[in-house]
């Protein structure tokens, strides 16, 4: 892993390119479609309404009382 | 038809080996012959014990003759996943990466099963490292199902499942970080459990991913789990005590998980468990729907989780000897490789959201139930498979089922629930509350004559 991750925001597309570059770099292409496939599951992961976040959302998934995903007072559209 | 005493439990042997009625070194020698007839064609053993094996039995017949009894274990034939130490004996974990291994010492839970009694016939085959839940990635050569040898037996614990179900040994020992027993064990029509995590000492066994490794017996029926699990606890029961005390099935509250776990299931395996279910409410257990509504997320969650951890196990002999790994499981590693931590980070909150969310379905019941795989056992090397006329991957419907509890720890167990038309077994997965495992093993021995077919 020579090359440093590269895009000004370390987002699954950016490190899905540097992943699949330095898979190749490796010697190791066949890593590329499971790396898609590992890019799918960030993208799920990233997406989850129980990711805590700095501005203060996402706490409360989890809590007993939180609402569950598709119900009334869900926060926000899940994938 | 007589069934050799070696196909029986060991609730049935126990006591005939207590009284001097049948000798430790006769089950022994039956197994062992079963290896030797049948294990060119299905793979399950990598390492046979035969001599070490024998002298062990002899040792316990020997002690019954002067009156001594270990207990229910005693002089019983049993198998060990070649993840798990035993002295003097490899630990290949099925891979060239081991070559030259040997245990200096017992893992912690052989040494209990040999207080205990046990006779070790062998170290059964598995996926690489546990790294894979079909059994066909080993450098000792793919298993196969007894059922249809064209077919997976599961894995990773493939081995020690084949070896129960074909008279190779009367119990086995596997590991769980994300199916592994209960995966095969459904494949196969066996019993498996795995413990609330944390419950079984995990040193001397090859990890797979820390935080999700799990050890467990896989037996016969319930009560040979349960036995097996209290020994391995380091709570044996005494010889000549009881040990399964089932709960009555009248009056269980069972918590059906539909949403997500039902969006994908074989028509043969939904039958079969819905079948199940009808037995259980006529044997008067009520079942109510309940959710677990971040399920979709367990994949994302255990991908971040597992690989990673794989990976930082494997990293220096990934480097060093990259050939010595089978070519799939060598990727599974280098995948982890690429893991960031902040998406481990992530994992590791989901995973706090959905021990939450199993805690609370469980909150007004005794049990949740689900079928334990999605689809009968697959083909070998099959990479895909066909379910409602959508091609879906064989890997991720093997652990689609099984790994939430890895992530949560909940403690799960797997119990026969009947075969398709083809013959092939489905398996009925039951769930109870963390640190209660014993609570789970009296549900599960009240179901099991409800829903075994």
């Amino acid at each position: 892993m020579s090359e440093p991750l590269h895009g000004d925001n370390m987002t699954t597309e950016d490190w899905l390119a540097w992943a699949g570059a330095d898979a190749v770099r490796r010697g190791l292409p066949e890593l590329k479609p499971l790396l898609e496939a590992l890019a799918d599951a960030q993208r799920r992961l990233r997406a989850a309404d129980w990711n805590e976040d700095a501005a203060g959302r996402g706490a409360d998934a989890g809590r007993p009382d939180a609402a569950r995903p598709g119900e009334p007072g869900e926060p926000e559209a899940r994938p | 038809m007589t069934v050799p005493l070696h196909f029986y439990a060991i609730t049935e042997l126990a006591p005939l080996i207590a009284a001097g009625h049948v000798s430790s070194v006769d089950l022994t020698t039956a197994c062992l012959a079963e290896i030797e007839a049948h294990n060119d064609a299905l793979r399950a053993f990598i390492t046979v014990t035969a001599e070490e094996a024998l002298a062990q039995a002899r040792e316990r017949d020997a002690e019954i003759a002067a009156g001594r009894c270990r207990g229910p274990l005693h002089g019983i034939p049993v198998s060990l996943k070649d993840l798990i130490d035993q002295r003097g004996v490899a630990t290949t974990a099925a891979s060239r990466v081991r070559d030259g291994h040997i245990a200096a010492i017992d893992a912690p839970v052989t040494a209990r099963l040999r207080e205990a009694g046990a006779v070790f016939v062998g170290k059964t085959n598995l996926h690489e490292f546990a790294f894979g839940t079909t059994s066909d990635d080993s450098a000792y050569g793919a298993v196969r199902n007894p059922h249809d040898q064209t077919r997976s037996p599961g894995g990773s614990s493939g081995g020690s499942a084949v070896a129960i179900l074909t008279g190779m040994s009367v119990a086995s020992i596997g590991t769980d970080t994300g199916g592994s027993i209960r995966i095969p064990s459904a494949a196969c029509g066996a019993v498996g459990l795995k413990p609330t995590y944390g419950e079984l000492p995990v040193d001397g066994v090859v990890p797979l991913s820390r935080s999700l490794d799990h050890v467990g017996p896989l037996a016969r029926c319930v009560a040979d789990a349960w036995l097996m699990y209290l020994v391995m606890r380091g709570t044996p029961p005494a010889a000549g005590a009881s040990w399964a005390d089932a709960r009555r099935v009248s009056g269980l509250r069972l918590g059906v998980v539909r949403p997500y776990v039902h969006d994908i299931l074989d028509d043969e395996v939904r039958g079969r468990f819905a079948q199940s279910l009808a037995w259980l409410r006529q044997a008067g257990a009520k079942t109510v729907d309940v959710a677990i509504p971040h399920a979709a997320d367990t994949a994302s969650i255990y991908l971040h989780t597992s690989l990673p951890e794989a990976a930082a196990y494997h990293a220096a002999s990934v480097e060093a000897h990259p050939e010595r790994y089978t070519p799939n499981v060598r990727l599974r590693i280098e995948m982890g490789r690429y893991v960031l931590a902040e998406d481990y980070a992530r994992a590791e909150r989901g995973r706090e959201v959905l021990r939450a969310e199993v805690d609370r379905a469980l909150a007004e019941v005794d049990a949740l139930v689900l079928p334990t795989l999605p689809i009968p056992a697959p083909k070998i090397g099959a990479p895909t498979v066909e379910v409602s006329g959508k091609t879906e991957s064989v890997r991720n419907l093997m652990l689609r089922l099984t790994q939430i509890f890895n992530l949560t720890g909940h403690p799960a167990i797997s119990i026969p629930c009947g075969s398709t038309q083809d013959g092939l077994p489905c398996g009925f997965q039951i769930v109870g509350r963390r640190h209660d495992t014993e609570a789970l093993l009296a549900v599960a021995a009240a179901c099991e004559p409800c829903v075994v077919a």
